[in-house]
């Protein structure tokens, strides 16, 4: 009996505490990156990074701000595609679910088929980076960083078409037709207008990969004024250079180079490009879950 | 012939709803069916000038060039081991989380957490890369800082030692998905009939109990499901992983070299179109003859939760 009272009051918190555990493990990288961007240059030299820096500046954020150009330009391109991609990508993906779970539709399991075997087979990057470059001639486009995500996975149209299958009843759009409606306006004025959780949730996962995509920018951009802003992180991560970009005169850029908090400004770097994100999150979270939880739960 | 004609009528019927299938149509015809017809490229040599029809047949030389190299023993141990553990470890993990979170009775803190241990999975391996590289860089890295200050060591250059790459890939593997699969794993156990628990207690069934007899054995489907799918593409990785973690470095290709990531190095970086495509199509095969021998599983234990 003694037991049981101890696991009762102990249990509870053994399990917060795990959970206070995971939260930190979670967070900590962040705010390791967060410290150092507010750390002044000589503190990191003496002490290397750290979650308390002795000594606050905000001097990485003021260079970065002091010439934002090759920023915003990298974020530009970077709101353009996800705008574009997930707009362009919900439709593609709506328009395909919703005849699919038309349960009368003709080749219904055919077209299925379709899209189901792009799921099993694919003929690997080599071949699929071919088709862009040389057939579709893509290659330093902003199109290369749209197109190639745009049915993110077969999975997507497949979630969409239970949800139009269980949500929609049937009787609504009987109804519609009799009335004369056409398949488009009902699409566009019953169907959407009532699936708008699942686009939420779809349009929500393709907004994160457009946003968080610098695989696409890698294979097909090298024009530096194309790169989207993971793509900028990613090639100043390795060669802090990349930043000072558009001064065209080598001097310069080596007179740039050497009055750059070196350290701190990649950590600033890094924050600005996912500042976005981490402010939107607490927002989104919620639609994130439960779009993950209704994958889970397959319909 | 009124079979024929009342296909017409049908056609015409539903000539709108066939329309709006065509931009997906048009969409994965480019995307991925072309790129299908393009392993023929694996038993090519490739010239850009000639293009994929007309560049010379090249029989298995790609093949043979491939897998007499040591890479490709190489590449396909890393992969495959890497997935392997990646599986195992985050399956453990990630239902031991769901199970705890399950315990949370509070919502708002349940919802806490469950969101913060969301959170590295939301953000671009390029952003990993800089957290990775806030730890580790030889110099001031947190890591070294504090080996240095408290052991006195001399601090190790983590992106110069290949040996210790297994273990953080592992680790940030888990760090960035451990939490996504727990939610996926926390929503099956919500799903479960509150009945089968009341009835429990009432047995007098202790929380362990319940946990073995009716949790677990209640989301093993989805567990099967899962473990299998991950499984079935064994042979695949994570390029963001692979690549922008290790931040491409040359003195750690040893242990962070995948499939993935050898296809893209001999295509960009050497510019071997055959090899590369062999070594896809390679990656595809295997991956496709798992998914079939995944899915008959998959039927056998239960046909409701098979793919297909």
């Amino acid at each position: 009996m003694k037991e049981l009272k101890l696991t009762k009051y102990i249990g509870p918190s053994l399990i917060h505490l795990f959970f206070w555990l995971f939260t930190i493990v979670s967070l900590v990288p962040f705010i390791l990156v967060f410290m150092v961007s507010i750390s002044s240059e000589d503190s990191i030299l003496q002490n290397g990074y750290s979650l308390f820096p002795s000594h606050i500046s905000f001097s990485a954020y003021q260079f970065l701000f002091n010439d934002f150009s090759e920023i915003a330009k990298a974020y530009g391109v970077t709101i353009l595609t996800t705008v574009v991609g997930t707009v362009v990508s919900l439709l593609i993906t709506a328009l395909f679910a919703y005849p699919l779970s038309r349960p009368d539709l003709p080749f219904r399991r055919t077209l299925s088929f379709y899209i189901f075997f792009t799921m099993l087979f694919g003929g690997g990057m080599v071949p699929w980076y071919i088709t862009y470059v040389n057939m579709f001639d893509l290659k330093n486009t902003i199109m290369a960083m749209i197109i190639p995500n745009l049915l993110l996975s077969a999975f997507n149209v497949l979630l969409m078409r239970s949800f139009f299958a269980s949500s929609i009843p049937e009787s609504v759009i009987e109804s519609a037709t009799i009335d004369g409606a056409s398949e488009l306006k009902i699409f566009f004025s019953i169907v959407v207008p009532l699936s708008l959780p699942i686009m939420a949730t779809i349009g929500l996962f393709n907004t994160l990969s457009y946003w968080n995509d610098w695989y696409n920018c890698m294979l097909f951009i090298d024009k530096p004024e194309l790169y989207n802003i993971q793509y900028l992180m990613t090639k100043t991560l390795t060669n802090i250079q990349y930043l000072l970009m558009k001064s065209n005169s080598s001097a310069q850029v080596g007179d740039l180079l050497a009055k750059m908090p070196r350290e701190t400004v990649r950590m600033a770097l890094a924050i600005v490009g996912i500042a976005p994100l981490l402010f939107a999150y607490p927002f989104f979270q919620k639609y994130y879950i439960s779009g993950i939880t209704s994958g889970a739960v397959k319909g | 012939m009124g079979k024929l004609s009342h296909f017409r009528r049908s056609l015409k019927k539903y000539k709108w709803l066939l329309l709006m299938t065509l931009p997906g149509i048009v969409y994965l015809f480019i995307n991925n069916y072309i790129p299908m017809y393009g392993v023929i490229l694996a038993f090519k040599n490739y010239n850009f000038v000639d293009g994929i029809w007309g560049s010379d047949w090249a029989g298995l030389d790609n093949f043979k060039f491939l897998f007499n190299s040591q890479d490709a023993y190489i590449i396909t141990r890393n992969t495959f081991l890497y997935n392997f553990v990646f599986i195992l470890l985050n399956l453990i993990l990630s239902v031991f989380v769901a199970l705890l979170i399950n315990e949370i009775k509070e919502k708002v803190i349940s919802r806490f957490y469950q969101s913060t241990f969301l959170l590295p999975h939301i953000i671009s391996m390029v952003v990993v890369a800089y957290l990775v590289y806030s730890f580790l860089n030889a110099d001031s890295g947190l890591v070294n800082r504090l080996l240095i200050k408290w052991f006195g060591s001399e601090g190790i250059s983590w992106y110069g030692e290949p040996k210790y790459w297994p273990y953080i890939l592992v680790i940030v593997n888990a760090w960035k998905n451990v939490g996504y699969l727990s939610i996926i794993y926390f929503a099956s156990i919500i799903g479960i009939d509150k009945e089968y628990y009341e009835a429990a207690t009432i047995d007098g069934a202790s929380k362990w109990k319940q946990m073995t007899r009716i949790t677990i054995p209640l989301i093993l489907p989805v567990i099967t499901t899962m473990t299998l799918l991950a499984v079935s593409g064994i042979l695949r990785s994570d390029f963001g992983l692979f690549y922008q973690v290790p931040m491409n470095t040359g003195a750690l290709i040893p242990t962070t070299n995948t499939i993935d990531t050898f296809v893209y190095r001999a295509m960009i970086q050497s510019g071997d179109i055959g090899m590369s495509t062999a070594a896809g199509f390679y990656q595809s095969v295997v991956c496709f003859v798992l998914i079939l021998v995944a899915n008959t599983a998959v039927r056998r234990i239960n046909k409701r939760d098979a793919l297909f």
